[in-house]
């Protein structure tokens, strides 16, 4: 009796596992499919999509796209492709995420060990900036980069990014070290560290896991902005995101669609690495600080 | 002058206030225990002679030098808190090299100064190792190791032990004993566990909110606890705490325990001068479990045993005692038998109060009367 029951204990959990599988895969397969269009397409000469199935895989083989897109269309006016804006983009990510990750961590550091009277209305305010609509700010912060003289430049961007980014950075950090012990400050304290002797060698070394989170935040949020980049920038300045959309609605000539799959598979590429090489601590570092916290 | 002078001191935080007047001085080279219940301020009393919290007001002095103001690195001392405290990213050598390093200690020097602490410690083969690979134990060496490589004035203790099992506790705590008596550095200790205050302790500060109960050596504590807190926390099991009433008969005074049937007298030898005045009216009689016994096992140097028949309710072997409770004056009685033979609930059995190491408080005041 018990071990028929066991037996068809056994035989649901099966199916109903088999289920759960055949699922999941078809909602894999369902989200991976743009993907798979846009690689597909963009290895194929432009006559094959206009025969009309962009399910099809290709029958001639090309580079040929990717090569154009990278650098011979025609963005605006000069005919650079997506290269130059890489660039631009990289220029201004980089130390953007650099700047806003270390003013996060210091934030979060006086926060959370520094206590001042006031400091819950501080983070509170920082926090409120996490929900501030970009367009909100875009008139405000023309009006700024105009009176700091870095309107249309890297700079300018560099800056709003950063001022941007701080209300997440500062949440990401206050909230990992409010679970660090305090214990280890006022030891490091009586050992007689400083404010930044404590910061450096002993905060620091143990933010492995939330400076990546905050740094796969901070990159993926920069470096798919458009909003600031296209008001923002001046031509030598605008980003990836700017080109691409110069690129794919310019209205002159054939639409090529294969160049402009290309196209945004490069404008990917970037957060997508970042993704696959640090995924696996954005996760782990997302749950310690909400298990700690 | 004493070497750690604490006068009039009172921390707030906003409304609250944590220490309300605490007066404490400890000679050079003594073992000053803060003990308490959790929340009466004992720690936050470490933390502003650390210099980690300000005071509100007094004035805390070491060594003759007032140290209201200055700086926790500045004071010359070391502290070991309970979860150690030790940084998570470097080595064990690392860890207890940080004070010198910060100070500017050159490099030869601060090796030389590891090697040392760890001969003493016997931690030698951790100190290439991390904080997270070593055990509760070894944990709590290295963070003693730190705090005695410096070499400082006073030493804090954080409830360091609480945080290891029963029997590593033991141990540590006779390894801070004797560190303490190698080394003859003044300590100040803080816990809860009132049986390391008895056992480290050259004196001891009871503690309970925010107001000092009694400073003096254990054996005064113990012997003659200033009040009724300090009696009950003081001693394990803790003691019988019985109300009661003072009569005087024609032959001197005696005490009165209310019991269902008939009220038991028992004898007063040697009464406090002060009891006098209770003549008539109610006390609370106090009587450490260890001075109630079977009359075999009392203590054959007590002067004045008084013996009463009493009945057995609970009875607890603990190996080499047994603990029988009773009731007396409508409370739990704690006694502390040798011989536990023949003891069963429920039987009338003997027992021998000694009788001159009884306490009496106001139930008022809960004052000792003297």
């Amino acid at each position: 009796m018990s071990a028929a029951s066991k037996d068809t204990a056994l035989r649901t959990g099966s199916i109903a596992r088999a289920l759960i599988y055949t699922i999941l895969i078809i909602f894999a397969l369902f989200y991976l499919l743009p993907l798979f269009v846009m690689l597909v397409n963009s290895v194929k000469p432009l006559e094959e999509i206009r025969q009309g199935n962009m399910l099809a895989f290709p029958q001639v083989f090309t580079l040929e796209p990717w090569i154009q897109a990278w650098g011979e269309a025609q963005i605006g006016v000069q005919p650079t492709g997506l290269k130059p804006y890489f660039i631009n983009s990289l220029v201004m990510v980089v130390p953007a995420v650099i700047i806003s990750t270390l003013l996060g961590a210091i934030n979060g550091y006086v926060l959370t060990k520094w206590q001042f009277p006031g400091h819950r209305i501080v983070f509170g305010l920082m926090l409120f900036s996490c929900f501030i609509p970009f367009q909100i700010v875009l008139i405000p912060m023309a009006r700024i980069l105009g009176l700091l003289d870095l309107a249309g430049t890297t700079y300018g961007l560099i800056l709003v990014h950063v001022v941007y980014g701080l209300g997440f950075t500062t949440l990401f950090f206050r909230n990992y070290y409010d679970a660090f012990p305090t214990e280890l400050i006022r030891a490091a304290t009586i050992d007689g560290a400083g404010f930044f002797r404590i910061f450096q060698r002993i905060l620091l070394p143990s933010s492995g896991p939330i400076i990546v989170v905050t740094v796969i935040w901070q990159f993926t949020n920069v470096w798919n902005d458009f909003l600031f980049g296209a008001s923002f920038a001046d031509f030598d300045s605008q980003p990836m995101t700017v080109a691409l959309n110069n690129l794919v609605s310019s209205s002159t000539g054939v639409k090529e669609y294969n160049v402009h799959f290309a196209g945004a598979i490069l404008a990917a590429l970037p957060t997508l690495i970042v993704y696959i090489v640090s995924g696996r601590y954005f996760v782990r570092g997302l749950m310690a600080g909400a298990v700690k916290g | 002058m004493a070497f750690l002078e604490i006068n009039r001191l009172h921390k707030q935080y906003g409304n609250v206030e944590v220490l309300k007047g605490v007066d404490i001085a400890i000679e050079e080279g003594g073992f000053l225990v803060l003990v308490g219940p959790s929340g009466c301020g004992k720690s936050t009393l470490l933390n502003t002679i650390a210099g980690l919290e300000n005071i509100t007001s007094g004035e805390i002095s070491i060594d003759g030098t007032v140290v209201n103001d200055l700086h926790p690195s500045k004071r010359d001392i070391a502290m070991v808190f309970q979860s150690y405290a030790l940084y998570p990213s470097m080595s064990v050598a690392e860890n207890i090299a940080f004070g010198l390093e910060m100070r500017g200690v050159s490099k030869a020097e601060r090796e030389k100064a590891i090697q040392g602490v760890a001969g003493m410690l016997q931690i030698e083969h951790l100190l290439k190792r991390r904080p997270g690979q070593l055990s509760g134990g070894q944990r709590q060496r290295v963070a003693m190791g730190r705090a005695l490589v410096r070499d400082p004035k006073l030493f804090l203790f954080d409830e360091p032990l609480s945080n290891l099992d029963a029997k590593l506790r033991v141990d540590m705590r006779t390894e801070i004993k004797r560190l303490h008596q190698k080394l003859g550095t003044t300590i100040v200790y803080v816990t809860h566990d009132q049986i390391e205050a008895m056992t480290l302790a050259t004196q001891i500060a009871v503690l309970k909110d925010g107001i000092l109960q009694q400073v003096g050596s254990p054996d005064e504590v113990y012997s003659k606890p200033a009040n009724m807190f300090v009696a009950d926390f003081m001693g394990s099991p803790t003691m019988n705490l019985i109300e009661a009433r003072i009569e005087n008969g024609g032959t001197g005074l005696s005490v009165e325990i209310p019991q269902r049937d008939r009220s038991l007298s028992l004898p007063v030898p040697q009464p406090p001068t002060a009891l006098q005045n209770y003549s008539g009216k109610s006390v609370v009689l106090g009587i450490r479990p260890e001075d109630i016994t079977d009359p075999d096992g009392a203590d054959p140097k007590a002067e004045h045993i008084a013996q009463a028949h009493c009945s057995v309710e609970v009875v607890e072997p603990t190996g080499a005692d047994t603990f029988v409770v009773t009731q007396l004056g409508g409370k739990e009685v704690t006694g502390r038998m040798r011989n536990a033979a023949g003891l069963s609930v429920g039987a009338d059995v003997p027992f021998a109060f000694n009788m001159g190491k009884i306490h009496f408080f106001d139930p008022a005041t809960e004052q000792r009367i003297a």
